[in-house]
């Protein structure tokens, strides 16, 4: 009872709900504060640091200098060498999409038949690997593709001969279907789940048979799926790093190493940077699709 | 109706002979990493009897168990520190409309889908230009397990915050103000209202954070100095000098603690959908 005497009741005029509102208004930015400088400081900053030294110089000696702001960085992009390497990473990335999406499809359909009790228990057994340890998934990869290794022992044994894709693209595109599967899997069984099963019943009833329902109505209705689903598996397999440091070769450099190797031997900071923003900007077009298709539940 | 069941049938049986084998796809590769981590070969894809000796040679080697520390000890900050800002990022976002917030939920965004390898960059840039200003007004800095757990918070407040937010907007927001009505402080309503109904989140957004930090190569390996050198980037690096069955062995030790992780979470995840938020005590 105490308390209603320390909070006398005041009227709500206009200037009073004018103050309250300000005071709800700097309490929200104050929470955000700690988190908002915290970005500002160890992530738009070196954000920005990057896109400036796209612009700068490399010194003879492998530095940068800051200063004499040029293109040079960005007009290396049109080398051949350059453009190659860009080509493989999105046609690889393009690759991996499209497997994903085949393999993802119908298992992600299968799953929205069952009971709510059975799809839980699916889509926790798909939730599992996608947060087991992503470079322990890639070693896994190498393990079983290695010479002599379980796989090419096993198609030794049935006749097949020794299976040699260890370092190859195969193995990288194979990899990246292994770790980025459930990106696609979950937004197809969102959008497929959502499907109003009256409009399948429909279709049916008008003598429609199972390829005519799925190609005019389900997989219409799950195409916000499809792209969510493409576009998460696209963005990080076009930048990806780790697995085709693990398993891929020497040969066949892709984006994501070319550009740690202008941090590292080529020592090339200002065209490092101009490729990490190339790489940023696709990542952001991409994302930007990803929100406007609808994504954003995911 | 009748005329369609049976067509059906074999397309559903096909569909789950597919699924079948997703399933086998998702989980043999992992097995098999388990089986081999125990088998007494030099050739890592060679079985040649059982053995633990593999684990011992990872206990006994001190690079390793220093690495296994280095991250343990990430993990824990990095994920404390970004549970507090992540959760008062999504708080603000959530329950306040402010000046300059879109601009603050645009930039939350940005480190989710930044790839690994920009951010990497961005990092070995901005640690070594900031160590150098640092140095020329006199401070000493070197890149370390600081820096490495300063790139960890800068990715991890962004996850936690996206978790707990989706707790915070499916939660029931009238028993915010009737407490309010009832002459509760905003930190009594806060502890004993909200906070309650919000903690599955904030857990959830923890182990995610704990997951991501333990996992992360890229980012990790740029912003680190010498004798900061994780589980991960050290294991990476075995990797690519070649592989050797310990490396089966530690690879098996961080799968149990990421396997350990994902069943707590979806244990508090199970309790978050099934728990209405109005079925909490008081």
């Amino acid at each position: 009872m105490t308390a209603v005497e320390e909070h006398p009741v005041v009227e709500a005029t206009p200037e009073f709900e004018a103050l309250a509102a300000r005071q709800e208004r700097r309490r929200g930015a104050l929470y955000a504060l700690p988190a908002y400088l915290y970005l500002v400081v160890f992530f738009a900053i070196p954000f920005l640091i990057v896109v400036v030294y796209s612009f700068a110089t490399r010194t003879r000696t492998g530095g940068v200098e800051l200063g004499g702001w040029n293109l040079d960085s960005y007009q290396r992009l049109g080398e051949e060498i350059v453009r190659d390497v860009l080509v493989r990473s999105v046609v690889l990335a393009i690759v991996t999409t499209l497997i994903c999406l085949v393999i993802a499809y119908p298992f992600a359909y299968f799953i929205t038949t069952r009971s709510p009790a059975v799809r839980n228990v699916m889509l926790a057994l798909v939730m599992i690997p996608f947060w087991t340890n992503f470079l322990v998934r890639n070693y896994a990869w190498r393990l079983i593709l290695a010479n002599e290794g379980p796989l090419s022992n096993t198609t030794d044994a049935v006749g097949l001969g020794p299976t040699e894709i260890l370092f190859t693209q195969s193995a990288v595109v194979l990899g990246m279907v292994y770790a980025f599967l459930p990106f696609m899997v979950l937004p197809l069984y969102a959008s497929i789940e959502r499907i109003d099963t009256s409009l399948i019943e429909a279709s049916r009833d008008l003598y429609g048979n199972a390829r005519q329902t799925f190609t005019s109505v389900i997989f219409p209705l799950s195409l916000p799926g499809v792209v969510a689903g493409s576009i998460l598996v696209f963005v990080p397999s076009a930048g990806a790093y780790v697995t085709p440091a693990i398993l891929g070769g020497n040969k066949n450099v892709l984006l994501g190493s070319y550009i740690v190797d202008q941090f590292g031997n080529a020592r090339n900071f200002p065209f490092g940077a101009s490729l990490s923003v190339v790489l940023m900007v696709l990542m952001l077009t991409a994302t930007l699709a990803y929100f406007r298709s609808g994504g954003r539940n995911l | 109706m009748t005329t369609i069941a049976r067509p059906r049938n074999l397309g559903s049986r096909l569909l789950g002979l597919q699924a079948a084998l997703v399933y086998a796809f998702f989980y043999l590769p992992i097995l098999v990493l388990v089986i081999f981590s125990f088998s007494d070969d030099r050739l890592v894809g060679r079985w040649g009897g059982f053995t633990l000796g593999w684990y011992e040679a990872f206990w006994n080697d001190q690079e390793l168990t220093d690495s296994l520390w280095v991250s343990l000890q990430v993990a824990a900050s990095s994920t404390v520190i970004s549970v507090v800002l992540g959760t008062l990022a999504a708080f603000s976002l959530e329950r306040f409309r402010f000046r300059g917030q879109r601009v603050f939920d645009a930039l939350l965004y940005l480190p989710i889908i930044i790839p690994d390898v920009t951010m990497g960059i961005m990092m070995l840039i901005f640690f070594s230009e900031g160590i150098d200003l640092l140095d020329s007004v006199g401070i000493e800095a070197s890149k370390g397990i600081g820096t490495v757990t300063l790139s960890h918070i800068a990715f991890n407040i962004s996850f936690v915050s996206v978790v707990v937010r989706a707790r915070l907007s499916g939660m029931d927001t009238n028993l915010e103000e009737a407490a309010m009505d009832l002459y509760a402080t905003r930190w009594q309503t806060f502890w004993r209202v909200t906070f309650p109904q919000i903690l599955p989140g904030i857990i959830g957004g923890a182990l995610l954070a704990i997951t991501l930090s333990l996992d992360d190569v890229v980012v990790t390996q740029f912003s680190a100095g010498p004798g900061a050198t994780t589980l991960p980037v050290r294991v990476f690096s075995l990797i690519r000098k070649g592989v050797t069955p310990i490396i089966n062995a530690v690879s098996v030790v961080m799968l149990v603690a990421s396997l350990l992780l994902v069943v707590v979470s979806l244990i508090v995840g199970g309790l978050r959908s099934s728990s209405t938020p109005v079925a909490n005590d008081d």
